[in-house]
């Protein structure tokens, strides 16, 4: 008899310990084969196979492509045309995202709007839009032209359009981060003498750290994987205005695949890079991000 | 330093925050400022530090126009409601930082600076914690924190906005008594915001009651509690009771009788009383007194609350007695009489009023129209 009320006390409980959200094992053993498989079927298998194909004939053959000229130009272009866009909607998001958060004027909702608008549109026509400005039938083109100043099918026109595509990186992963830590921070900074700069620098941006650095670190991974508006506006002047990506789609159409393949690695190897970069950060700042996003 | 309020108006866009408040706060004192959620009460403390900007009225430190000074200008010492402390620096940092962005010519040397911080973090009572980072501290020690970096600045003035709403109810208590000390020690200027009439009224030397933007009442707690110039100011300190009454003759009725208070001057017409549950006499036989059955008994600590029903159209009344009283009157029907009570006239809005204590011969005096 009283091994019975033992037994029936400790079965009781054990079945109250499972929460009331939980699943039972076979639906979630389910589910983390469909979310896992997917993953496999589209993210792995694809990326692996970029990387069997640059490979596929040797390490040695993988190198040389890359040091084609062409290739290597491609590849310089890329960096720069990032190393110009991506300080640039650096300096632009954090901008808007002050204005958005800490401000309250007129227009504010339209311009939040706006902001998202390079990710409604297709990046076709954004590279069209600077045709249509720029161009030869444009009333802006031959103007500049007449100057010496060159937009389409060189460096400006890829920067620009770059920048149209990567520009709501930054701001809206900081218009959330802004807002919800409020403006008590920086008065207090003021109220305590100190210039609006010095509240920047001491106060808003250590704030944001985080949250910027995720932001740049997708605005770069976009900038240098921008294929459909750069290609619009960059002519394919080969070893001039190819870049990364554009080089990749030429050697395919080419049937040089290992070139393309080789190229089309590097490219992923800097998305992997990247996500390697700020996982490591998170891991190693976690307790920081976590205590910057609260309250 | 004293600070001058004159007829400060603020409106955010078409909405009226404050309408022409006007507020003397003198040197070295402790003033809160009282009242419901938009009164004004944090608007007209934002004003004063200048981290909002007047629609119209000036504000004097002393005898500087200040109304014109930015923020960092005025040299304040703000601590806010949720204190604001910034979470990537140490205690220290944090304490110091008023004084590590002064401009070169007028910034102490650093280990002036570290001393000066160090002197306030003991003062606040956090020695050997200033290394550590305010998501490593408890409410309460943040706020302490926080007024520590507010007066690092050696600040005219010190604002506080709700500086316990955060706390709960033991660490607010020490803390407000603590307060108090740090208060009488360092002698700064202190103009605190709550809704809490305990807090204002316990820690204040003089409290400043608001409501819908305006200033009711100014005084000290003790002439707030027993002296209160309108209604609003009677029902938002402290319990009070208010009933309809009718002036005839300089005598007070209640319904069809008189209740044996004398309003002499008074014209007649209709009026509200109000009294408090605790000024009030029992009678044996009521020959003019209020009478009602109690409906309820309530005992609170060292007095009991009795509710008393007066009739199906006002709203009940309470007194409080103490206990052995209360045991002693019949429990069903309860005769009394407020032994201080003022009236309100309806049509005159505030101030107009008279105010009687205990003697009945006493002359009644008129506070305006």
């Amino acid at each position: 008899m009283a091994h019975d009320a033992g037994s029936a006390s400790i079965t009781a409980p054990s079945r109250a310990i499972e929460a009331a959200t939980s699943e039972t094992r076979l639906a979630r053993a389910m589910l983390i084969a469909v979310a896992l498989g997917f993953v496999v079927l589209f993210l792995l298998l694809p990326l692996t196979t970029v990387f069997i194909e640059a490979f596929r004939k040797g390490p040695a053959e993988f190198l040389a492509a890359l040091r084609d000229p062409e290739t290597f130009s491609a590849i310089l272009l890329t960096l720069t045309v990032a190393g110009i866009a991506v300080p640039l909607n650096l300096t632009f998001g954090v901008a808007a995202a002050w204005a958005i958060a800490k401000f309250e004027f007129k227009g504010k909702a339209f311009l939040t709007t706006l902001i998202d608008l390079p990710f409604s549109v297709s990046p076709v026509i954004s590279g069209l839009v600077f045709v249509l400005l720029f161009g030869a039938n444009s009333a802006l083109g031959p103007i500049l032209q007449s100057y010496g100043i060159q937009i389409l099918f060189a460096v400006p026109g890829l920067v620009l359009a770059t920048v149209f595509v990567t520009f709501p990186f930054v701001a809206r992963e900081l218009i959330p981060l802004m807002q919800e830590q409020g403006t008590s921070d920086e008065e207090a900074a003021l109220s305590l003498g100190a210039t609006g700069w010095q509240t920047f620098w001491h106060v808003t941006l250590p704030n944001i750290k985080w949250g910027l650095l995720y932001g740049v670190l997708l605005c770069n991974a976009r900038a240098m994987g921008e294929f459909g508006a750069v290609s619009v506006v960059s002519g394919h002047i080969r070893g001039q205005t190819n870049t990364m990506p554009l080089q990749v789609e030429i050697l395919y159409n080419e049937y040089n695949f290992v070139a393309a393949f080789a190229v089309a690695a590097l490219l992923a190897l800097l998305a992997l890079v990247t996500l390697v970069l700020k996982t490591a950060l998170e891991l190693r700042y976690s307790d920081e991000i976590a205590a910057s996003r609260r309250h | 330093m004293e600070v001058r309020v004159q007829n400060i108006r603020k409106e955010f866009g078409r909405f009226p925050a404050l309408e022409d408040v006007s507020l003397d706060i003198r040197s070295g004192e402790l003033i809160a400022l009282l009242g419901p959620s938009g009164s004004g009460k944090t608007t007209l403390l934002r004003l004063v530090a200048g981290l909002e900007s007047p629609t119209e009225g000036m504000i004097f430190f002393g005898e500087q126009d200040a109304s014109r000074k930015s923020v960092q200008e005025r040299n304040i010492g703000f601590v806010f409601q949720h204190y604001a402390l910034f979470r990537h620096m140490t205690v220290l940092d944090n304490v110091s930082f008023g004084l590590k962005v002064r401009p070169s010519n007028r910034r102490p040397p650093a280990a002036e600076i570290r001393r000066r911080a160090l002197d306030l973090i003991d003062l606040v009572q956090l020695s050997g914690l200033e290394k550590r980072y305010p998501g490593q501290l408890s409410g309460g020690q943040r706020q302490r924190v926080a007024l520590a970096r507010a007066m690092a600045v050696e600040p005219n003035v010190l604002l506080l906005d709700e500086p316990f709403g955060a706390l709960d109810a033991q660490v607010r208590k020490e803390l407000r008594k603590w307060l108090r000390e740090i208060h009488d020690r360092t002698g700064h200027t202190t103009i605190f915001v709550t809704h809490d009439q305990e807090e204002a009224l316990e820690l204040a030397d003089r409290v400043v009651v608001m409501s819908k933007g305006a200033i009711e009442q100014v005084g000290t707690p003790d002439e707030i509690y027993d002296h209160p110039v309108s209604p609003f100011v009677y029902g938002f300190i402290g319990q009070s009771n208010c009933l309809n009454v009718t002036l005839a003759n300089g005598e007070i009725w209640f319904e069809d009788r008189p209740i044996g208070l004398r309003a002499a001057n008074e014209p007649d017409g209709t009026a509200t009383l109000y009294f408090r549950p605790h000024d009030i006499e029992l009678i044996d036989g009521c020959g003019g007194c209020l009478a009602g059955l109690v409906t309820a008994s309530r005992r609170v600590a060292g007095t009991r609350h009795l509710e008393l029903d007066l009739g199906r159209a006002h709203p009940s009344v309470e007194i409080e007695l103490p206990p052995e009283r209360a045991t002693s009157t019949d429990h069903t029907r309860v005769a009394f009489r407020p032994t201080k009570w003022k009236l309100f006239r309806k049509e005159e809005k505030r101030g107009a009023a008279q105010q009687r204590v205990e003697t009945p011969a006493a002359e009644l005096a008129r506070t305006g129209t």
